[in-house]
């Protein structure tokens, strides 16, 4: 398969993706909409690795993981604290600082 | 090569049907569960790409771990009333200016790698094809623990960051 295939995928990932994070109104379903654009870089990631014949493009894509892991553990410790001041999930019900 | 192909696109589809229905669907279990057949689709395409053991991470820390958590909290939360709360009355996708501002956002962005991509020489060639695949574990571990010593040492410390981090955050406060 030509790398430009693998490219158009990752690019029409992040995309849908993107989308999500800014048409979504849901903190959960954000969330996932970043964890779908990490995994589009990741695929670029190791088809790029695997067209020169190298490591680190799987390399890198684990520690993109590894991110993407911290990543979900903090945001949902959010989402549960701030689901517990408000009983929402609508992030334009977090529009102040403070309450 | 033939049969490749087909793969490839059999994959790719599931990929990106499975990234649409979460972001088109209103229940976030569903989300999940449609993101964790995205990542199916995605780890056949690292089988493809001769990356074996990137695709057994997909599906073990990504699909099993990552998701997994993401499950435990939707169902703790039990979020699928919230959507027919106050502030969401509407299916989220058809608000005007959300779908106008986001859309052409989302848009543009794909044009624009779409663009970027046409002008780039050199894709039509097969993937990788006069260079031999790294795909043994043994050669990934050894560049993981040299090349990258620094950091994959600097990530321990970001995890232990994180965890200390949610469990602060997600604290019931006494006060």
């Amino acid at each position: 398969m030509p790398l430009g295939h693998y490219l158009v995928l990752s690019g029409l990932l992040f995309a849908i993706g993107t989308a999500g994070v800014f048409l979504r109104k849901n903190l959960i379903t954000m969330l996932l909409s970043v964890e779908i654009m990490l995994n589009a870089v990741n695929l670029s990631f190791v088809a790029f690795g695997r067209q020169w014949g190298t490591v680190d493009g799987q390399i890198i894509t684990f520690f993109v993981m590894t991110v993407a892991a911290a990543e979900a553990a903090v945001g949902l410790a959010l989402v549960i604290g701030l689901f517990r001041h408000r009983e929402s999930l609508n992030p334009e019900a977090f529009t102040t600082l403070k309450w | 090569m033939a049969s490749d192909a087909l793969l490839f696109y059999t994959f790719a589809v599931v990929t990106v049907i499975g990234a649409m229905l979460v972001v088109s669907q209103k229940n976030p279990v569903y989300s999940v569960l449609s993101l964790i057949l995205s990542f199916f689709g995605l780890a056949g395409l690292y089988v493809l790409l001769e990356a074996p053991f990137v695709a057994v991470v997909q599906i073990i820390i990504y699909a099993g771990a990552i998701m997994v958590l993401f499950l435990f909290v939707v169902m703790l939360l039990n979020v699928p009333r919230e959507d027919a709360a106050e502030w969401d009355r509407s299916h989220p996708l058809y608000r005007p200016t959300a779908v106008r501002l986001g859309g052409t956002l989302a848009v543009l962005l794909a044009l624009e790698l779409g663009w970027a991509l046409s002008r780039t020489s050199g894709l039509a060639a097969g993937v990788g094809e006069n260079r031999p695949a790294v795909s043994s574990v043994a050669e990934l571990g050894k560049v993981l623990f040299t090349d990258y010593m620094f950091a994959f040492e600097v990530t321990s410390i970001l995890i232990i960051a994180s965890m200390v981090g949610a469990v602060v955050l997600a604290r019931k406060r006494e006060d």
